[in-house]
């Protein structure tokens, strides 16, 4: 400590990061918010990323509120066995057509053999969770993986990739769907599902390409290369990570444009076909009998909510993982 | 400018080349063009070893393919194995209709998308913002063939209640061969285009907004009001035309799935477009018709893109020396 | 004492965020004399920009708050005018230049149509040609080569020095009385910093505005400007001369931003930064903002408890707002030969 009065003789001091440095350098206030530093009259708060992330998502009641609706939705779907009265096949042909009504159970009505519309809505939302988030799921990693080779690689192979990925944005997607669906997806659900996530890689690729290009000339890949780390080992440990938040968006986002899709080839005919339930197929069925309006309403209405509230949610996460916010402009 | 345009057009041959040749590729392993042929009982083997040789399936599929270009300028799309007619016909007057309803669609989902961005962009939060946003979110949730049956249902309810023809539930015209721009024309099409617009209006005028907000907080509109402008040149001069830049790439990536929008409607709707005819050709598993298709689908994304590539070139001089 | 051409009194202004209010100016007072350089020196955060952007009512207003303040300019103040009066001054009698004249300059607009564009806001019925002329005129006045036909190019035709030049341009086009730049050279490479910097001293010399200079770089200051205010936290923490406050700095910020600048005259095995962080805006410190990183505090209770207020300290226009001011002046300062001042 310099007493009062002495000739200012600070003790050379090295430099702290974040502290005022050097001639024009009184540049950034403050570092990142993952320090931790305690200092007298200053405190600032540890908080990590995630503790950010979590807190941004809370404060979204929209998409709290949704991912509620969302739980309790896909609950209905995962454990359709438990709640839906009857089984999606079971037949009744005295209750033909019936509108929605509590007797027996039939709150969504019967369709035209008498089937009960309210089960058979829930198995198809079982349904449409699988397919949703099997394509999710397979896309996310078609598209991380082209993604990484493509940005991290460069060159050739960047080139390559990059020119396919935009040959197939420039395809018709949905006709080439259906062929595909017409051709080799013979009604079952993981076929159609493997074929549409065909289709949904190209976006992910391309976020999370941009993603390694720019990051691949940190100097923290440097060192780990001059270090001795593999390419591999590079891709993994140090770029991948700051991928999750995109791929998380992403990823919830492809899962309501899988279903919508699913659903659009169901209705055609040429996507999922009975006997596996889809609400796709129920709609085409609300199409023949169009005096029975439930048969339209309930299923439809379940898509648009199911997706609904997985595009607030996708929303709120992309709010909440998405590090250039522009809440305040100063 | 001319030699950019001309670089683009350049570029877009050998992605049309091979974007129909992936889907030729794709199709040809998929679907076999004389399945039809192979279970009809009185055709004998003789037969299909022939239609083979003559059809060249027997040849390796990039020879097929040209085989198959050669026939797309000579003959025209050659005939279709199912029902033995020529194609071309069907696809020029399926493509004439379609061409109507989704051109007029998307016209009117930029128009007013644009207008509402700007809007709900300039009158942030306002009562007229979230109204909007909501109803792009619904149109984003909105499955397109839900749309559209209700749509038919709801007229066709009116009129078997009220008497009341306002809007047609089916087909192009009133009588077989009506024309193309009459007001029976327009209440067969109204409907459609309806269901079009409003899933592609929810994107434009989301991205509007979004586009307008980017550009507001910029720093040359900052300039642009410190040197006392006002306000609504600001926006008209400065904001609006930097922020309708990245409307055109949205525009120009969404032709793909208006024209798959296309096929749900017209099915739906019955009308003579070329999205119903495709799937009835798929329903057939007639390959040479639902190659046709794709091609000329194919060319049409091109060409919009193109278009959009060029429009883009207008707005934003940075790119012209790409 | 001539009559100040602008005169500000306890500028207050906030930012609403999700995290808290934000104070970004907190009572901030000084005056701007006809034909002078006022120089306002700070780190990022330290309120010189709002300040000013606050004048010109280019604070969006939500999440920005002006609570409290006058701004005398030519007997009206300007945070009380409406956006419309405003606008008269706007590019007119008051101009801005920005710092980066990449962002700050209209990507899709050529040079010549946003030059003409600021006189024309002003002077709608000048003729086309007679616009044009100005323009060419004043782009060769901040020495752009091949004026005519740089006039129909874009921003990214332009170099980064060019471009700042024509944004001068672009502020001068009016002939304004007061001239703000904002870190005008902060995002130029040094040897055109140089180059900009002295077509603004050529400029200023022509024109006679009053000038303010805001900027991080004390050498800036050193060559370009008349007065200086030092900024902290949202306040002004010492104002004066520019010989006076380089030559005896009083107060501890000012000191220690000098002391933190490389001597290239000595041998010095570490540079000496100012110690800890810059304060948080939302939560500051009690008392003296600078206190938790002051040499001469030394813990002492008034520092922490009360707000130091802006005081006359060795006459002549000399201000410092640290309570223990006077205790500075047995320092030998460190541009003391260079200046020419005693100690």
């Amino acid at each position: 400590m310099t007493e009062v009065g002495q000739p200012h003789e600070a003790s050379p001091v090295p430099p702290l990061t974040g502290a005022t440095v050097g001639a024009a350098a009184l540049g950034t206030a403050g570092g990142s918010a993952i320090d931790s530093t305690v200092e007298a009259g200053l405190e600032l708060k540890v908080r990590s990323q995630w503790s950010y992330a979590r807190s941004r998502f809370l404060r979204h009641r929209l998409a709290m509120a949704s991912l509620i609706a969302l739980i309790v939705i896909f609950g209905c779907g995962i454990f359709a066995n438990y709640i839906a009265p009857y089984s999606y096949s079971t037949i009744d042909l005295t209750n033909i057509l019936h509108p929605p009504t509590t007797i027996a159970h039939h709150y969504f009505g019967t369709d035209e053999i008498g089937r009960d519309y309210f089960s058979r809505v829930i198995y198809g939302i079982r349904t449409s969770l699988e397919v949703g988030v099997f394509v999710a799921f397979l896309s996310s990693i078609m598209g991380l993986i082209i993604g990484a080779v493509a940005g991290y690689y460069r060159g050739w192979l960047d080139n390559l990739l990059m020119r396919f990925t935009d040959l197939v944005l420039t395809l018709p997607a949905l006709a080439i769907l259906l062929v595909a669906s017409a051709l080799l997806g013979q009604g079952s659900q993981w076929r159609v599902s493997i074929i549409l996530a065909f289709f949904f890689w190209t976006q992910l690729a391309r976020i999370v390409r941009g993603i390694f290009l720019s990051l691949r000339e940190k100097e923290y890949v440097e060192a780990a290369k001059a270090a001795g780390s593999g390419d591999l080992r590079i891709m993994f440990r140090h770029i991948l990570p700051n991928t999750l938040g995109p791929v998380i968006v992403n990823g919830t986002l492809a899962v309501a444009t899988a279903i919508l899709t699913e659903a659009a080839l169901s209705f055609l005919g040429f996507g999922i076909r009975p006997p596996t339930p889809s609400l796709g197929v129920l709609v085409a069925g609300g199409e023949a009998n169009p005096q029975q309006w439930w048969l339209t309403i309930f299923p439809g209405l379940t898509i648009v909510l199911i997706v609904l509230c997985i595009n607030f949610v996708g929303d709120g996460l992309r709010d909440a993982l998405d590090p250039t916010q522009r809440r305040v402009r100063a | 400018m001319l030699a950019y345009i001309t670089r683009r057009v350049l570029y877009s041959i050998p992605v049309l080349v091979l974007s129909t040749f992936l889907s030729f590729v794709f199709v040809s392993y998929a679907g076999d063009p004389l399945a039809q042929l192979r279970i009809t009982p009185h055709i004998s083997q003789q037969t299909i070893q022939n239609l083979t040789h003559q059809y060249h399936l027997d040849q390796p599929v990039p020879v097929r393919y040209w085989y198959w270009v050669q026939d797309v300028f000579e003959h025209k799309l050659g005939k279709s194995l199912v029902t033995l007619q020529p194609i071309w016909p069907d696809i020029t007057r399926t493509l004439g209709h379609t061409l109507q309803v989704v051109l007029t669609a998307e016209l009117l989902a930029l128009v007013l998308g644009v207008i509402v961005g700007i809007y709900s962009a300039v009158r942030q939060y306002s009562f007229f913002d979230y109204f909007f946003t909501s109803f792009s979110f619904l149109g984003y949730a909105m499955p397109v063939f839900w749309l559209a049956l209700l749509l038919q249902i709801a007229f066709t309810d009116i009129y078997l209640r009220w008497h009341v023809r306002i809007f047609y539930t089916s087909g192009l015209n009133s009588t077989a061969g009506g024309s193309a721009w009459s007001l029976d024309r327009l209440q067969h099409i109204a409907l459609p285009v309806v269901t079009l617009c409003v899933i592609s209006f929810a994107l434009y005028s989301r991205f509007m907004r979004a586009s307008m907000l980017d550009v507001l907080n910029t720093d040359y509109v900052r300039t642009a009001r410190a040197k006392g402008l006002p306000e609504w040149r600001v926006i008209m001069g400065h904001v609006f035309r930097n922020a309708l830049i990245p409307i055109t790439t949205v525009a120009a990536l969404n032709i793909g799935a208006v024209f798959g929008g296309a096929i749900i409607t017209e099915t739906i709707f019955t009308l003579d477009g070329i999205g119903f005819y495709f799937f009835n050709r798929l329903s057939a598993l007639d390959v040479y018709a639902v190659m046709a298709y794709l091609l000329v689908t194919s060319v049409m994304i091109v060409l919009f893109n193109l278009i959009a590539d060029i429009l883009y070139g207008f707005l934003d001089p940075r790119i012209r020396y790409d | 004492m001539p009559e100040p051409l602008l005169s500000i009194r306890d500028l207050v202004v906030e930012f609403g965020t999700d995290d808290g209010v934000v104070h970004a100016v907190e009572g901030v007072s000084y005056d701007v004399f006809p034909g002078e350089i006022l120089g306002i020196v700070g780190e990022s955060g330290s309120g010189k920009s709002v300040s000013t952007l606050a004048l010109l009512g280019l604070i969006p207003l939500p999440p920005g708050r002006i609570p409290a303040g006058t701004a005398m300019f030519k007997g009206r103040d300007l945070l009380r005018l409406s956006n419309r009066e405003l606008r008269e001054f706007r590019g007119n009698e008051v101009a801005m230049i920005f710092q980066d004249p990449m962002t700050s300059l209209n990507p899709v607009l050529t040079i010549g149509f946003q030059l003409g564009e600021a006189i024309k806001t002003h002077f709608p019925n000048e003729r086309h040609e007679v616009i044009k002329a100005r323009v060419v005129e004043l782009l060769r006045i901040v020495g752009v080569p091949n004026p005519d036909v740089r006039f129909d190019q874009y921003p990214h035709e332009f170099s980064g020095g060019m471009r700042q030049r024509a944004m001068i341009a672009m502020s001068i086009a009016n002939s304004p009385s007061l001239l703000i730049a904002d870190e005008p050279t902060t995002a130029l490479d040094v040897t055109i910093q140089a180059q900009v910097l002295e077509v603004m001293k050529r400029v200023q010399a022509e024109t006679r505005a009053a000038t303010i200079l805001i900027t991080h770089d004390l050498g800036i200051v050193a060559e370009m400007c008349d007065r200086v205010l030092v900024m902290y936290a949202g306040r002004i923490v010492e104002s004066g001369d520019v010989r006076t406050v380089f030559g005896k700095p009083r107060h501890p910020y000012t000191i220690g931003l000098m002391d933190s600048l490389p001597r290239l005259t000595e041998d010095e095995d570490w540079l000496r930064p100012i110690p800890g962080q810059p304060p948080s805006l939302i939560n500051r410190p009690s008392g003296c903002a600078f206190h938790p990183r002051c040499f001469l505090s030394q813990g002492r209770g008034k520092c922490r408890e009360e707000v130091p207020v802006l005081r006359e300290i060795d006459g002549d226009g000399h201000g410092s707002a640290c309570h223990f001011a006077e205790e500075l002046r047995e320092r030998p300062s460190r541009f003391a030969e260079t200046v020419g001042g005693a100690a």
